[in-house]
Order: C-alpha cells, then structure tokens, then sequence
C-alpha cells in the first residue's frame, strides 16, 4: 500500500518516511503500531507528552465489548478490564450498544462477552452489533484480532447462540481469532477466567507489552467492590415469609422479605436478588437409592471436600437436564437407545422436557459410576435470579422479593423448581438465604422524576414495579404512573392489591388497569387491556412515558410487544415496520425497557 | 343548624343528585371490589349493602389483598307475598349471582348475600324482570311495609296486603337513578322538585318502618315499628286502623339516650285514610326529626322529645284532620303458628320452619331443592313470615297431597319436627356478613338451643313454648327486647341476657345480667327454669312467670333497661 500525501493530511516528507518505516514492518509490528496509535488517540495524549503510558503501557488496545441483560457479561468484561490493566494493557470496556460499530475494522485486538436469551436471541443492548456484523454494512476485518466468551445456559435449547453468532461472523468477515472461543454454562466463573487468562497471554504476546510487577490500579479497584457477591454471597436472615395469594386461588405466589444489615449490600430498583437454593432432600434421598450410592460417600465439588448427599443438595444441579449431561451419560454409559436419542437434537430436547436426573438414572442407570464421576458430569447449582420488589428508600437494608413455586406434573411425577419451592415451603425458622444483589442497568427509572410511567407487569412481573412506586413515593416524584396487571382470578390473585389501591387514593399511581384471564368465559390477558387502552397509551406515549414490560418471557412479552406495535402503527398512524422502528427508537433511548424470564 | 354539624351520611344524601353519587363509576371500577366511599350510604337506598366476608378480613388484611369485598341486597316485598313463580326465579338468582343462598328476613322480605361488584347488575336486572324491585329496602326512607300473614282469614289478609302495598308504593322514592344505574334506562331530566316530591332531597333523617297486623296475631311485632296500624274488625267488617307511633328496638350499650321503645297507640283512622295517615307521620318525622344526631334520628326520639299531645297536633296540620279515639282490640300472640291450616275460603295454608331464614341445601337438609320442588307444583302463593318462615299459602285441597309429599320427602319442618323453644326461635344474620356484629347468631343459635333444650329438659319444662331470640349486637334486628329469653352479642362468645318479655309483643324485656360467655349464661337460666317447672300456674309463659316472682321487675324505663338487674333466681 503507498502512503501518497495528496490522500492524507500529511506532507510529502511525512508520507514518504511513514512509507518506508511500513515497508520495513512484519504483520506483528503493523499491528503493533495500528493499536499504538489508535491507544495514543482513546488516551489522548501524543507520544511526547510527560506521563504517556503511565497507567496504559504503549501498545495496541484491547477493546472490549460486552452483550449482556442480566449483568454477568457486563461485569466479567469489567473484570477482564481490570486484569488488562494489570498487565498493563491499553483497554477499553464498552457498552456494545454504546458501541460504533464501524469502528471495529480499525481495532486491534477485540475480546467480545456476550449472554443469550429469548430462545437464542442476544440481549437488547447486543441488538444493533448483531443486527450490523450481520448485516450488508459490515466492514472487512482482515487484520483484526478478536476472542468471543458467550454466557448461556445448557437447559435451553439454543445454548450461547449469541456468542457462537458473533464468533461465526467475525471469521467470516475476515477477522482472525486470538483465543479460542468458549461457551460458559451458568456456571461460568472458572471457565470464564481461564479464557480471560490465555486471552490476555495472546494479546501480550502480539504486542509485546510486558506486565509490571502489580498495577496500581487493582488496589482501589478491589476495594470499592462490595464484601459479598456472586461469588461470595451474604447470609440473609428471612424477616418475613407471607403467601399473597388468597383462598381458592390456583397459584400459591409468595412475599419474602430478607435483612442485608451490615452487608453492605445495595440496591436499585429494578436490580434482582441472586439466590442460592437447595434441593430437596426427598428428591436427593430418591436419587441416592435409584443410584445405590451411600450419601455419606466423600466427594470433592470443585476445591470443597464433602459428601455425596451434601453435594447432591447443594452444589449440583439435579432438577434439570442439559445437553452436555445427556453426552456425558452417552458417554459412559454406551447404550444403543440412549446414543440414538442423544444424536436426534430435537428428540432429545422433547425428551428431556420435564425430566431431570432422577428420570434418567432411572431409566439409564449406569453400572459402577463413581460418586466422584457423578459429581463431576452435573453442572453446579446455578443461584436463581428474583426482581427485587423493594426500595431501599423505603425499606432501608431490607430486601423484598416475590416468588411464585413452579411445581408441576409431567411423566406421571409432581415435580418442583428448586429455588421457587425452597424459598415458598423448605425454608427452616432460622435458614440463613445466601443472597447477592444482581444489578441490571437495563431496567432502571428514568432520571427525570417527571417521566410518566406505563409499568406491564403480569403475575410475579409486578415486583420491580412495587419497588419503583416506593421509590418514586420517597422521592416525591411528580410523574403520573400506570399500572398493567393480570393474573388468574381478582379475588384471589390481585398481588400486592391494597398497596395499589392506597398509591391510587394518595395520587401516586393514575390509573390500574387489570386482566384476570379466569373471571369470565373468554380468557383475558394484559395485551387484551393494553390494546382496550390504545389511545390513552398512546397520548401517555406521546408525552414522553416511559414503558416497563416484566415477567414471563415465552408467552406475555411477545405478546405485549405485539400489542405495543399495533397500538403504535394504529394510533400513531404508521406502517407496521415504522411502528417496529419506533419501538425498537425508543428501547434506544431507553423509554422501552424489559426484564422478562 | 349549619350543614357544617351535619352527620357524614345526611350531607351524602343531599350531594348525591338524588341517589345517583358515583355509583355507576364505582361499578365500572375494574381495581377493586368496593364502592367509592359515600356511595356506600347511597346504595343502600337501592336495597344494596356493602359488606366484606369478615371470616376472612384478617387473613386478607395480611395478604395485603383487600377485604373480600361483596353485597347484601335486599328486596321491596310488601307483605312478604310472592308467586312460585317469582320464587323460582328467585333461586335462580341465588344460584347465578349470589352464594346459593336465600335469606328469609324478620321483615317478610329476602336478601342475598355474597354478591359480588360485577354480578349487582346482573342480579337487579333479573330481579326486576321478575316484578319485584329492591328501591327503599334500606336506606333513609320507609321500609318493607310488613302485615300479619294470618292466612286463615284470607279475605282480610286480601284488603290489608293490598293496602301494605299501597303504602309501600306511596312511600317508595322516585327518582330515576334505579333505573338509570341497574336497569341501564336513559338518564331522564327532570326537574328538582319532580325527582323527590315528598322525600325531597335529603330524604328522611332516619330508616322508617311500617307494619300492618290483624289482632289476635301479632306475628309481625307490630310494636317494633315506626308505624303499627292495627286492623279493627267489627261485626266481621274492616273498619279502619288504632295508628301506634314511635317503635324501635335500636340501641348502643351504655348509652342510655338511646333506647328500644314499643309504638305508643295514639289513635285511629279510617281504611281509606290510612295510606295518607301514615304519609302525613312520615312527614312529621321527615321535617321534625333529628337530623345532626342520626343516634337521635328515629319516630320514636321525635315523639319522646316532641310530646305526643304536640305531635298529634302536627300530625292533623299535615293530614287535614286529626286522629279518631283508638278502637279495643286484643293481641293473643306473636310468632308463627306452624303445620296446615284451613282457610275460610277452603284453601289450606301450610306454615313451614325455616331456621334463621336460611333457605340453602346443606348436607343435612337439602331446603333450597326441596322449596325449588314445591315452587314447581304449587299454584297459589308464597308468604314470608316476619319471623323468618314461610307460608305455602292457597292449596286447593287437591294438591295438598303432592306438597304434604314433598315436605315428607325433605324431612321439612311443619313444626312438628322440633322443640316449642327451637320453633320460636330466632336470630339475626350476624357473622360473616354483618358489618356491625360483634358475636355470632345465625351460625350460634342451633347449638345453643340444644343446649337449653338440655336444662329444659332436666327442668322438665321441653314442651314450654319460650320465645328466644339472639342477634350479634345491641341493634336489634331479631326483636330481641321483645323476648322471653333475648341475647343480645357483645364479643366474641359474650352476650347481655336480657329477660321477661311476654308472649305477645307488647311487653320488653329488660337487661338481666351484662357481657356474659355461655356457661354463666347457662348457670344463670337452670335454676330459674328450676323455679319456673316448680312454681309455674297453668299455661304460664315463662316471662309472666319472671315477673310475678319478683326475678325481674317492671321497669322498662330507659335508664333501668340498660341497667343489669341482678337478683338471685333461685
Ligand atoms: C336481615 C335482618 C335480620 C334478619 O335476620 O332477618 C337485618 C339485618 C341487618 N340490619 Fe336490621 N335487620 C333486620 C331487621 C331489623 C329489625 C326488626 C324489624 O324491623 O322488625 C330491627 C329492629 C327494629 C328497628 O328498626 O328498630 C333492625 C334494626 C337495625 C338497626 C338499628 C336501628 C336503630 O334504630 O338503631 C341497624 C343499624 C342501623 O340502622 O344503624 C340495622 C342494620 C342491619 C344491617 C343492614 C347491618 C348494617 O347496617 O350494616 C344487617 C344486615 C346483616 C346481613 O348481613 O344481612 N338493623 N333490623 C332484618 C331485615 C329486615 C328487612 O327485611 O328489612
Ligand atoms: C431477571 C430475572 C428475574 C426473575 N424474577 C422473578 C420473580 O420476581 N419472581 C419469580 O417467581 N421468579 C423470577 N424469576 C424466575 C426465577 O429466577 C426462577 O427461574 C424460577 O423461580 C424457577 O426456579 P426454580 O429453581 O424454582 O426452578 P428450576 O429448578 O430451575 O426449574 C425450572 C425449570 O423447570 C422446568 N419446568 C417448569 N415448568 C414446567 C412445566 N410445566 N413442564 C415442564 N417443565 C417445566 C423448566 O425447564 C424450567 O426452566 C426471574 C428470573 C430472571 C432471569
Ligand atoms: C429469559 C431468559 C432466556 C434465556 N435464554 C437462553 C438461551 O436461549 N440460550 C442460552 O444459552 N442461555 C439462555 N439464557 C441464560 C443466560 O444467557 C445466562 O443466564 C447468562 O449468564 C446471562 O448473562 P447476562 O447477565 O450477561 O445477560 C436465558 C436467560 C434468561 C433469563
Ligand atoms: S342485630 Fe346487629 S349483628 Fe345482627 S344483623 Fe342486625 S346489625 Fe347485624
């Protein structure tokens, strides 16, 4: 390639010495120095200048970008941060919505984190990104480095999709791999460090850049984290545990309240509380006999020492099967039936629908399978996520949740989530809950107190909302509010109903707008209200409200995002693809948040 | 008097556009299952009671669900007469829109219970459609005119019903609310003065009751009311009516100024004035009555604090002409006379007992079917008692047999199927549904009659007819103070005894011993039925008896009526 003045700004002599410096230069050197500059650029500083590379050694820049709903992709991008810092790497951690997707054919090295949901869709924030690597606008990326960690969940059908996505793009747009890529299950700390690790070695190695002894920036970076954590979480006491649900009621939906006094835990509204369930020890004592294992057997579970049967409670996943599990059986086991059934992806999902570990020991059992070897197939038990129903504005260092059991029947046995039912039914007087806050920056109420609300939120979706009337009650916010909610029957299931009716008699929140899709012949849901609602909706829409959609993901948010559209096409006067556009404008500026499971 | 001093419910009235308020918005409230607050006082106009199911305020309270919200409606069923037809459509009702179950009231009408916000509508659309309508059954205004059913005598019973009916409609309000906000009928404009011509505006200070009896019977506890009219028969011939005036049972423990009063006889009137008669009392009560105290509000304070010689004054100013010297007559009895009877015009009658009005199919007793059955083959009519009973009135002698068959069937109760003391017995609803109970009654009064039935029987008095009556609170809706044996509920499990009232409604009872649990209760009545098996003369009732030896006195002045007498009954 010849540098000639008159396409850039530089004189004769520049371009010609650039020219001859670029010939001299092998692949590793040319990258070296396009992230060189481009780190000089992002630090702002010319190379001249006194405390150049202080904090960011010279050298190319680590960019990295996370796509992430729930915040675990978010916060082990920081993480990575943190580390290239450490080693003295220029990084940068962005947003993937925040993100110029053009930029990326000019990044050196870029390390992309992202989560999966919906059924394999990516996050909201990861929307554009995806949409643009997939799109006809994407960019060569010859030359650019790139690693992808995805984050998922081996129980749903399309595990990491996301991450395998953008992987699969990358390359095919030219840009070439780092490090391998890696799928995390929900347990996905270690797996994630050890990617973070050799992806950081990779980057050193290219750019030459050597880590200093310690970092100053760690020392005060690992001192304003909390105490307790994800990794570390708090032993919460349980203040109070009512059913909401009144008699005759189909559901069971309950109120918890935990104390987080001097845990130094904080909240926000919106933000869900990570909690970390035990299994049943029925279900566990059945595993035992159909396995003919002793639960006094020692085991380890990653570093700990411990028994089957403790392991089996509370370190391991038993209630739910995944595709790796199913393998690893195959594996051993080397049946004909079960290696058929593991090869039909689609059988296999049917399968293990409303099945778990007792189902397959019971039909699958394998001949001498060490307790160790078993412990070692299960994924650990992952910490369920709760909306917290509180505002510490109101509830000071209390946390609230709202916990409806999943219990069912399938395959001629009542099955239980292990959580949900822990929390409604095992939970012993005095049982300390192992709790983390889970902060999602992406359900959030508007800075401007004045922002109406139009808050969707069916069954147990309606807790974030009671957090946010608390909070906007303390703060004596002046914009109106409105609130959607359904259920099965009025009498019984009308969640928190005298708290909405006193924030209705004190003015806080305008209207209540209710479905209970058993009251009468025809089944009612919140779309059905919404859409009754059109025009309202759309003058609150026009005066700027703010929309919050949570709860269930399968069946209620598509539909609430279907009836959001056609009241925007309708009342709005747009096509259906505009009124797409417009919805999809306002989840940009945030005026359309979501935080369905 | 300044509106400023004016009871919460007296401003209601006048604010609310003729009992429109925002009841039509409130039904509309799809949050919750109430009312909007003041129209909880104007539905009552309507027939309609806001209650909440109280079995299970606490727990709701701590779900943080609202209270189980439902309605009360009571029906306008002047006399308590009504076809079987109607009476099956009636059960319908009670199926579709309210908890299965009728209530026969001691005012000869039916309430529903547990009817909930949206099924109102449903409810009054039906009932109307059936010809009978719930507008005054509550509220400021006159009551279900109630009559003695004294079947045997059916040509009377014919012109007295019809004259209850008469004055039912005459003092029925007027505007057209009802039927804008139940029966979904344009909203007519009308002028002020045509929407209420006699109630006017602010209606009366106070609920308004009228009762109609044929001496010897006084099952309806004429003296209970506001206005009794006395029927005067001579040379079998109706003459006209003795007007008694000022009866009431109301009362607030240890609130002397408030006080039960039996009606004061204070004159007579002629057949054809006595719709007039009774609109001019109305009209007194409604310009003289108390209108800043509603504890003050009822006829019977106006005429203590107005002196009768001064309200018979007013009385002829507002009728045109006074009132004529009151007529001899004689009561022999109230409470209901069981089994079949024949009338004078060859029709039979047959009086069956339905405890505590509760007409429901329960696991013992399936009375809902049963009268369901009957209502399909029976051709004359139906006649709710003012002691919660009821009448299958007119059966020609051909068909008596297929109802007797019926009733055998259903092990119904003609009477013959319990105790004298369990067949006079009455209760008020109380619990879950009254929101001013504050014991139990109707779910109480089976096994406390069992266990007096017991100390009776030790006594050997079991086929003693005694009147007992309970009710959950001091209000008096059974007619308590008109009891031999009267328990009036004062917390849970604890009552006031109240004893001495005779057998014929004219004579109360007095406070005998206060705020009681049932086995004081019972140590207190067996040595006194004891004395009563022992010492008793002929067919003496029970609260004779109590008088003639000294273990109750005489006086029935307010002051000594609150006051718990105790002596030793032994
Ligand atoms: C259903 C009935 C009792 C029964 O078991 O049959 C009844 C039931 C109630 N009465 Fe009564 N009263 C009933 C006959 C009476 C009678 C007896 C009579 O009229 O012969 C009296 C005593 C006579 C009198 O009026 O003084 C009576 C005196 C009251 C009072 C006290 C009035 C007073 O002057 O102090 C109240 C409370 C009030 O009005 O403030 C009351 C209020 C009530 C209410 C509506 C409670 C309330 O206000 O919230 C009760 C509804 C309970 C429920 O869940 O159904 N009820 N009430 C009777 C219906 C009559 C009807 O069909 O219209
Ligand atoms: C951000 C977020 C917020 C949340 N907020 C709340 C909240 O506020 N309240 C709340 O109650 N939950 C909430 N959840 C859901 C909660 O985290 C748990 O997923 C839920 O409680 C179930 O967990 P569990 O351990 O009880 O059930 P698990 O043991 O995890 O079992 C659940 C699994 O059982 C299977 N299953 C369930 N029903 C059936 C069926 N009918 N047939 C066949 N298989 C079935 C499915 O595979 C399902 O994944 C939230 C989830 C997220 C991600
Ligand atoms: C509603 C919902 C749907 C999900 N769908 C998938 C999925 O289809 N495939 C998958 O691998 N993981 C799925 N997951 C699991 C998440 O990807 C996993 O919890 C991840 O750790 C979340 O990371 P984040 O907090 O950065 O979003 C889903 C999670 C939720 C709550
Ligand atoms: S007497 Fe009292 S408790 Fe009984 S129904 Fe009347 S108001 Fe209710």
């Amino acid at each position: 390639m010849a540098v000639s003045s008159d396409q850039t700004p530089l004189t004769q002599e520049q371009a010609r010495q650039l020219e001859e410096l670029l010939q001299g230069l092998d692949e590793r050197q040319r990258d070296w120095l396009a992230g060189y500059l481009h780190g000089l650029q992002s630090a702002g500083r010319s190379p001249g200048s006194a405390d150049a590379g202080a904090q960011t050694r010279q050298g190319p820049v680590l960019t990295v970008l996370y796509g992430s709903q729930t915040g675990n992709a978010e916060s082990l991008a920081e993480q990575l941060g943190e580390q290239a810092k450490a080693r003295g790497l220029p990084v940068t951690v962005q947003d993937m919505a925040d993100y110029k997707p053009r930029q990326l054919k000019k990044e050196a090295f870029v390390a992309l984190l992202a989560s999966t949901h919906g059924e394999g869709d990516p996050p909201d924030n990861a929307l554009d990104f995806h949409e643009f690597l997939h799109g006809r606008k994407a960019p060569d990326l010859k030359g650019v480095h790139y690693a992808v960690l995805s984050l998922g969940d081996s129980s749903y059908e399309h595990f990491c999709q996301t991450g395998k996505d953008l992987d699969a793009r990358m390359s095919a747009l030219g840009a070439s791999p780092l490090v391998d890529r890696v799928d995390c299950d929900i347990d996905y700390d270690e797996p994630a460090e050890a990617w973070m690790e050799s992806l950081l070695e990779a980057c050193v190695a290219r750019s030459g850049a050597s880590a200093p002894a310690s970092s100053p920036g760690q020392a005060p970076a690992a001192s304003d984290k909390p105490r307790y954590n994800r990794k570390n979480p708090f032993m919460a006491p349980v203040l109070e545990h009512l059913v909401l649900t009144g008699e005759g009621s189909g559901k069971d939906t309950r109120h918890l309240e935990f104390s987080l006094e001097d845990s130094g835990l904080s909240y926000q509204p919106g933000d869900a509380l990570g909690v970390y369930p035990s299994n049943d020890p029925a279900l566990v004592a059945a595993l035992l006999e159909a396995l003919e294992m002793d639960g006094d057997t020692p085991v380890s579970v990653g570093k700990k020492e411990t028994s089957l049967r403790e392991a089996l409670q509370h370190y391991r996943e038993i209630t739910q099967l995944t595709r790796p599990l199913m393998e690893a059986w195959a594996r051993q086991l080397k049946d004909e039936s079960l290696n058929q059934l593991v090869a039909d992806h689609k059988a296999l999902n049917d399968w293990m629908r409303g099945r778990d570990l007792l189902d397959l020991v019971r039909q699958w059992p394998i001949k001498d399978l060490s307790p160790q070897t078993l412990t070692g197939m299960l994924r650990s038990l992952a910490p369920r996520l709760y909306s917290i129903a509180s505002s510490q504005a109101a509830v000071e260092d209390e946390v609230h949740i709202t916990v409806a059991p999943v219990r069912y029947q399938a395959h001629d046995r009542a099955r239980e989530g292990v959580a949900s039912t822990w929390l409604a039914q095992r939970l012993e007087e005095d049982t300390r809950v192992p709790v983390y806050i889970d902060p999602n920056k992406n359900f959030k109420l508007p800075e401007n107190d004045d922002t109406p609300l139009i808050m969707i939120g069916p069954g147990t979706g309606v807790a974030p909302f009671r957090a946010f009337m608390q909070e906007r009650e303390e703060r004596g916010a002046s914009g109106r509010n409105w609130l959607f909610f359904g259920e099965q029957h009025f009498r019984s299931d009308f969640l928190y109903q005298s708290e909405w009716l006193a924030w209705r008699r004190s003015g806080l929140l305008e209207r209540i707008s209710v479905a209970f899709s058993r009251d009468q012949p025809e089944k009612r849901y919140v779309q059905h209200r919404l859409r009754e609602c059109a025009e309202a909706l759309w003058r609150w829409i026009e005066e700027g409200a703010w929309i919050y959609v949570c709860g269930d993901a399968d069946a209620m948010a598509p539909d609430v995002n279907e009836a959001l559209i056609d009241i925007i096409a309708q009342q709005g006067r747009r096509s259906r693809e505009q009124a797409q556009d417009f919805l999809r404008q306002l989840a940009r500026e945030k005026r359309y948040q979501r935080d369905i499971y | 008097m300044a509106e400023t001093t004016l009871p919460k419910a007296e401003i209601i009235k006048r604010e609310s556009h003729y009992l429109r308020g925002t009841l039509a918005r409130g039904l509309e409230d799809e949050a919750t299952g109430a009312l909007a607050d003041p129209d909880t006082a104007l539905s009552k106009f309507h027939g309609i009671y806001q209650q909440d199911d109280r079995d299970h305020r606490d727990q709701r309270r701590r779900q943080k669900l609202e209270p189980l919200y439902q309605f009360m409606v009571r029906l306008r069923l002047p006399g308590g007469v009504l076809t079987p037809r109607q009476w099956l459509g009636l059960d319908e009702v009670a199926e579709q829109c309210a908890n299965h179950t009728l209530r026969l009231t001691t005012r000869q009408t039916f309430q529903f219970h547990g009817v909930f916000k949206g099924r109102l509508k449903p409810l009054m659309q039906k009932v109307n459609a059936l010809g009978i309508d719930s507008v005054g059954a509550c509220g400021d205004v006159n009551r279900n005119v109630v009559t003695s059913v004294n079947p045997h005598e059916s040509p009377l019973h014919q012109t007295v019903y019809q004259l209850a009916s008469r004055i039912s409609d005459r003092l029925r309000w007027r505007s057209s609310a009802y039927a804008e906000i139940w029966l979904d009928e344009e909203c007519v404009h009308r002028l002020e003065e045509d929407e209420e011509p006699f109630y006017g505006a602010s209606y009366l200070p106070r609920k308004f009751k009228i009762a109609l009896a044929v001496p010897p019977d006084n099952d309806c506890d004429l003296f209970a009311n506001d206005i009794g009219l006395i029927a005067i028969v001579e040379k079998g011939r109706l003459q006209g009516f003795n007007v008694a005036i000022g009866g009431g049972m109301g009362t607030r423990y240890g609130a002397p100024e408030t006080y039960p009063r039996l009606a004061t006889v204070a004159g007579f009137v002629p057949t054809e004035q006595a719709a007039d008669a009774c609109e001019a009392i109305a009209a007194v009560q409604r310009d003289y009555g108390a209108r800043d105290n509603r504890d003050h509000a009822r006829l019977k304070y106006t005429l203590d604090d107005l002196g009768l010689a001064r309200f018979l004054e007013l009385f002829r100013e507002y009728h045109g002409q006074p009132m004529g010297q009151a007529r001899p007559y004689r009561f022999t009895h109230n409470g209901d006379r069981f089994g079949w009877v024949k009338g004078d015009n060859g029709k039979s009658h047959l009086t069956l007992r339905i405890a505590s009005g509760r007409v429901a199919d329960f696991p013992d007793l399936k009375l809902r079917s049963a009268l369901r059955e009957i209502a399909r083959v029976h051709k004359g009519e139906f006649r709710v008692t003012g002691n919660q009973n009821l009448i299958i009135a007119h059966v020609a002698q051909k068909d008596k047999d297929s109802i007797q068959a019926l009733v055998e069937r259903y092990g119904l109760d003609d009477g013959s199927q319990s105790s004298p003391l369990r067949r006079n017995a009455l209760s008020c609803v109380a619990f879950p549904t009254c929101g001013l109970a504050m014991a139990e009654s109707e779910r109480y009064l089976p096994e406390l009659v069992e266990k007096l039935e017991d100390l009776m029987a030790k006594a050997g008095v079991s086929e003693v007819p005694i009147n007992l009556r309970v009710t959950g609170c001091p209000n008096g809706c059974a007619r308590p103070y008109l009891a031999e044996i009267g328990l009036t509920g004062k917390a849970p499990g604890r009552y006031n005894l109240y004893l001495g009232g005779d057998r014929i409604g004219q004579r109360m009872n007095r406070l005998y011993r206060e705020n009681i649990d049932e086995e004081t209760l019972l140590a207190v009545l067996a040595p006194m039925l004891q004395r009563f098996a022992d010492e008793r003369e002929g067919e003496e009732p029970l609260g004779d008896f109590l008088l003639r030896s000294g273990i109750v006195d005489e006086d029935r002045s307010p002051g000594a009526f609150h006051q718990a007498q105790v002596s030793d009954p032994s």
